[in-house]
């Protein structure tokens, strides 16, 4: 039978401040557990909260970037629940005054655009981590509390999302303008970026719609993608059957690839909200928005659009070029540098620059060759040929040298000096006079044989537009 | 007089003229919680060794010339809800009974800084819940004035402590009258500052929106120099206020500010100890021989105060304590539990008394699904008509005098099974805390049967300052201060 499909997706992204939500401890991560901690985080008797106003002003600024109504009145609420890696056995979270609602994403699915609808974004803080370890009898778990405190933006979707296309298109586009915007760096592998889904099927033609699964503990685009799929057979698989779909919240294992029954809605948390009386609201007038309305950059569609007229490039090159802000950044660095053609600086960035950091797993921000250098190279490209150009780009991928201290220790400078080659090419027009005795019979190919010795000779080093002058000019002459 | 019966004003000057080194205070006092701690137990952890440890400290600092700090040489009581460094804090919970906080609350630091002495940690309700500090886990608390009696509570540790000589002055805490209720019952000074005066970091919460720490002293100039030293910014309060304070102390004896006395005439009505009806006509009539104008008010929507602060509190409270789960900290069951819902419940069921059990139940129910709307928003909004019955008054009265209690103290147990009516003890006291005002208390006659008799004089948010200007005419008329319970 054929289904409709209603997605509804909820976004968790680690604010990329230096501090946590309501203390001073650090939020870097990857540290001894338990490490950065402090009485605050720990929920200790007799500790408050202090808003960190750099997590707000990121929270502000995500809602503006996806076209939210500011809230004027922000509040906090206190969401309570017990779980272990909960220091106070409460989360606070915004349920009432949220900093933004109603706003809207453009993605293009199909190479159609389509308006995902946005209900609010809203700021919280993170739990800590449980570990558990691996005998299954050891009869504990551990607790880190390095990451309880770190700041959340949720972004919460209107169930607007019709196919795991859309999924897609949607987590990119907003990956894409979190890193954009500069308030989160939605690295995937330090759980930075978390997902929530909440599904239902109804027959095609059916006026209702089916009841909602939610599903929790999405920790990548992958997961998100499989269990969707996952989902929808699972669903249809019952509603073929006539069964009916009960109203849950499941659980997905990423290790078994299935989703699992966590509670049903008989369970759910009643999570008892009310206001956070340990902290005061906060006013936004109009004066803040606009000041953080001005960081907001180009966004990536807009940018992928100018980058088409203004530079001259396709739009499938502007789309990879515009896929994260910081590599749109370093080619707009390099075209401001040189009077090298953008197609050209774009044809190193896709071929070359992306290749060496896919292969070295790196980014583009972390990249040793710096935008001044790998013009300087392309400029020079002309002077000692193509193939020596990428065989220095390789270079200084490895070592952050720059093209002409490569080009002078390993003595590649082009053999240009007329009398060193006039040397090598007599011994070549000696060595092979069966070439020139065709090339006198007009076979223009033996012209090429004599420059590809050369070329081999010298190890590439001769500049071959040089090569084929001077040939040119002797066996003229010789004739 | 006894060292120990000096106020701690006295004691200041004493110390400042080097005519006594604090080590011989601090000595002089242990000497006297010696004597009396058995028959009060206002205490529930002492510390004779960091006290003498600091007292010498500061005799070092005395000697050498050094400047020394606006309690220098004091020693106070801190009630055991307020955290101290390396000092067991337990807010007389078995929960907490091994909780030893790693971190000083704002008042305790601002104490250290102005060379106070701690000397231990009082008694309470647990948690501060209770107006009897019957609800400790560990002891009861007896009144100085009649051992038979309730000192009050929650602070009644603190109260009794001060009343008994047994501590120079000492902090409270005040959610509904928690300070000025057991001043009243055991004939001190309670002073409750504004919401937001006093930063409440390292307080451990009760009801955040509520809670206040106050201060309990022998008389209005030690309550005004404590108040002094705890008051002002804190960044890691946010609802902690930047404004700034003012001296206390300058100008006390001014009494340009009593002016218009407001009497709500809804604190007059049945349920009113005629003894403590008599006291406090007496006292206005002191007051209008001082020149000043007893204008009768209406506070109309204060027969909703009590249910409105249960309510609000509650479902404070029922969060706050969500925390202690046998975790990270404090008490967690012995048994061994085979998942962690289990581990909750029966830490919580064993360590937890019933008072405090009773207010988790209350404000888990008046959260939950359904009830929120009917119970919490309703009450936040009866607690906004309040402040604007308050509000109203405020702008023909320049402050509101009232008995602090109904009753004087009662007896131990009297009440205990009965826990509607020990909340009616907070009946006049818990409604600044609604709205977020000053009070203190202070002494204004006995009973016949010789228990102390508090008046509470209510002021607008932030005028600190003229509430104690106000309370010191009263005191500058009377010798009802002055006066001590027979312990021998
Ligand atoms: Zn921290």
């Amino acid at each position: 039978m054929e289904y409709n499909i209603v997605i509804g997706l909820e976004t968790h992204a680690e604010l990329n401040t230096d501090t946590k939500l309501f203390c001073g401890c650090s939020t870097s991560f990857g540290s001894e557990p338990n490490t950065q901690t402090c009485p605050i985080c720990l929920g200790l008797p007799g500790v408050l909260p202090v808003i960190n106003r750099k997590a707000f002003d990121h929270t502000l600024k995500t809602a503006l970037a996806l076209n939210c109504e500011i809230n004027d009145f922000v509040n906090f609420d206190r969401k309570n629940y017990y779980y272990p890696d909960l220091p106070k056995n409460y989360q606070i979270s915004q349920n009432h005054f949220n900093v933004g609602n109603n706003g809207s994403v453009d993605i293009i699915v199909k190479g159609e655009k389509k308006r995902i609808g946005i209900n609010n974004v809203h700021l919280e803080e993170d739990a800590g981590k449980l570990v558990h370890p691996e005998a299954s009898d050891a009869g504990h778990s551990l607790i880190d509390f390095n990451r309880a405190g770190v700041p959340l933006v949720e972004i919460v979707t209107n169930p607007d999302l019709r196919s795991i296309d859309d999924v897609q298109g949607y987590m990119h586009t907003l990956r894409n303008i979190l890193q954009y915007i500069n308030v989160s760096d939605c690295k995937m592998q330090e759980g930075s970026l978390r997902f929530e889904a909440s599904i239902s099927l109804c027959r095609k033609g059916a006026k209702v719609f089916g009841n909602r699964v939610e599903i929790k503990n999405l920790n990548s685009m992958k997961a998100v993608m499989k269990v969707l799929a996952y989902e929808i057979s699972r669903q249809k698989e019952l509603l073929d059957k006539g069964a009916q779909i009960v109203m849950e919240t499941r659980l997905w294992d990423e290790v078994d690839g299935v989703s699992r029954r966590m509670r049903t809605k008989e369970e759910a948390h009643d999570y008892r909200y009310f206001p956070e009386p340990d902290l005061v609201p906060i006013l936004v007038d109009k004066k803040s928005i606009d000041r953080i309305r001005e960081t907001i950059p180009e966004l990536s569609a807009m940018r992928r659009q100018r980058f088409t007229s203004e530079y001259l490039i396709s739009d499938y090159e502007a789309g990879i070029l515009t896929e994260s802000k910081p590599l749109a950044d370093y080619f707009e660095e390099c075209v401001k540098l040189t009077i090298v053609s953008p197609k050209e600086l774009s044809n190193w960035i896709i071929n070359d620059v992306l290749r060496v950091l896919n292969e070295k797993k790196s980014h583009i921000q972390d990249f040793t060759i710096s935008p001044k250098m790998l013009v300087d190279l392309i400029e020079m490209k002309s002077e000692i040929g193509g193939s020596i150009a990428k065989e220095v780009f390789s270079e200084m991928s490895n070592t952050g040298k720059d093209a002409s201290s490569i080009v002078r220790e390993k003595n590649l400078t082009p053999l240009s000096n007329a009398e060193e080659l006039n040397f090598i090419i007599s011994k070549i027009i000696e060595d092979n006079p069966k070439a020139i005795e065709d090339y006198g019979k007009g076979k223009k190919s033996a012209l090429s044989f004599l420059v590809g010795q050369t070329m081999k000779i010298t190890k590439g080093k001769a500049n071959p537009k040089i090569l084929i002058d001077i040939f040119r000019e002797k066996l003229e002459n010789n004739l | 007089m006894f060292l120990h019966e000096l106020t701690a004003n006295g004691i200041r000057e004493k110390v400042k003229n080097r005519e006594v080194s604090c080590v011989e205070v601090v000595k002089e006092l242990f000497r006297r919680i010696k004597q009396k701690e058995a028959l009060i137990e206002a205490y529930i952890f002492l510390d004779e060794e960091g006290a003498l440890s600091k007292a010498s400290e500061i005799d070092d600092k005395l000697e050498s010339g050094k400047e020394i700090g606006l309690l220098a040489g004091i020693p106070i009581a801190i009630k055991d809800n307020i955290s101290t460094k390396n000092i067991y804090t337990t807010c007389a919970s078995k929960i907490l009974e091994n909780y030893i906080p790693p971190y000083n609350a704002f008042v305790v630091k601002k104490l250290l800084q102005e060379d106070a002495i701690i000397i231990g940690k009082t008694n309470l309700d647990e948690f501060a819940m209770g107006s009897s500090t019957e609800n400790s886990a560990f002891h009861i608390t007896r009144n100085p004035w009649d051992t038979e009696s309730v000192p009050g509570g929650s602070s009644g540790g603190s109260a009794a402590a001060v009343s008994a000589d047994m501590a120079f002055m000492a902090l409270g805490s005040d959610t509904g009258g928690s300070v000025r209720q057991p001043a009243s019952f055991c004939g001190n000074v309670g002073f409750k500052p504004t919401y937001g005066r006093v930063s409440r970091y390292g307080l451990i919460a009760f009801a955040s929106s509520l809670d206040q720490i106050g201060t309990l002293t022998k008389d209005v100039f030690d309550a005004a120099m404590l108040l002094q030293v705890i008051s002002g910014h804190d960044a890691l309060d946010s609802t902690c206020s930047a404004l700034d304070v003012p001296n206390y102390l300058s100008d006390i004896n001014c009494r340009d500010n009593v002016v218009r006395i407001g009497i709500p005439r809804e604190f007059f009505r049945e349920g009113l100890d005629s003894e403590i009806r008599n006291a406090l006509m007496n006292a206005l009539e002191i007051y209008k021989k001082n020149g000043a104008v007893v204008i009768d008010l209406s506070l109309p929507h204060c027969e909703y105060a009590i249910a409105t602060y249960c309510i609000i509190a509650t479902a404070e409270a029922c969060s706050n304590l969500a925390r202690y789960d046998g975790v990270r900290y404090g008490y967690r069951s012995r048994l061994d539990d085979d998942n962690i819902v289990d581990m909750y419940s029966r830490t919580r069921a064993e360590a937890f008394g019933d008072e405090v059990k009773r207010r988790i139940l209350l404000g888990n129910y008046v959260l939950s699904a359904g009830y929120y709307e009917a119970y919490y928003l309703k009450a936040s909004k009866v607690r906004n008509l309040i402040k604007n019955d308050f509000d109203e008054a405020f702008t023909k009265v320049d402050c509101i005098i009232s008995p602090t209690c109904p009753t004087p103290a009662f007896k131990i147990g009297e009440k205990i099974l009965d826990p509607l009516e020990m909340y009616l003890s907070d009946v006049y006291t818990n409604i600044a805390n609604l709205v977020g005002i000053p009070g203190i208390s202070i002494p204004c006659g006995f009973t016949t049967a010789g228990l102390p008799i508090g008046m509470q004089i209510l002021g607008k948010h932030f005028e600190e300052k003229k509430i104690l200007q106000i309370a010191k005419l009263f005191e500058q008329e009377t010798d009802f201060h002055l006066q001590k319970p027979k312990l021998d």
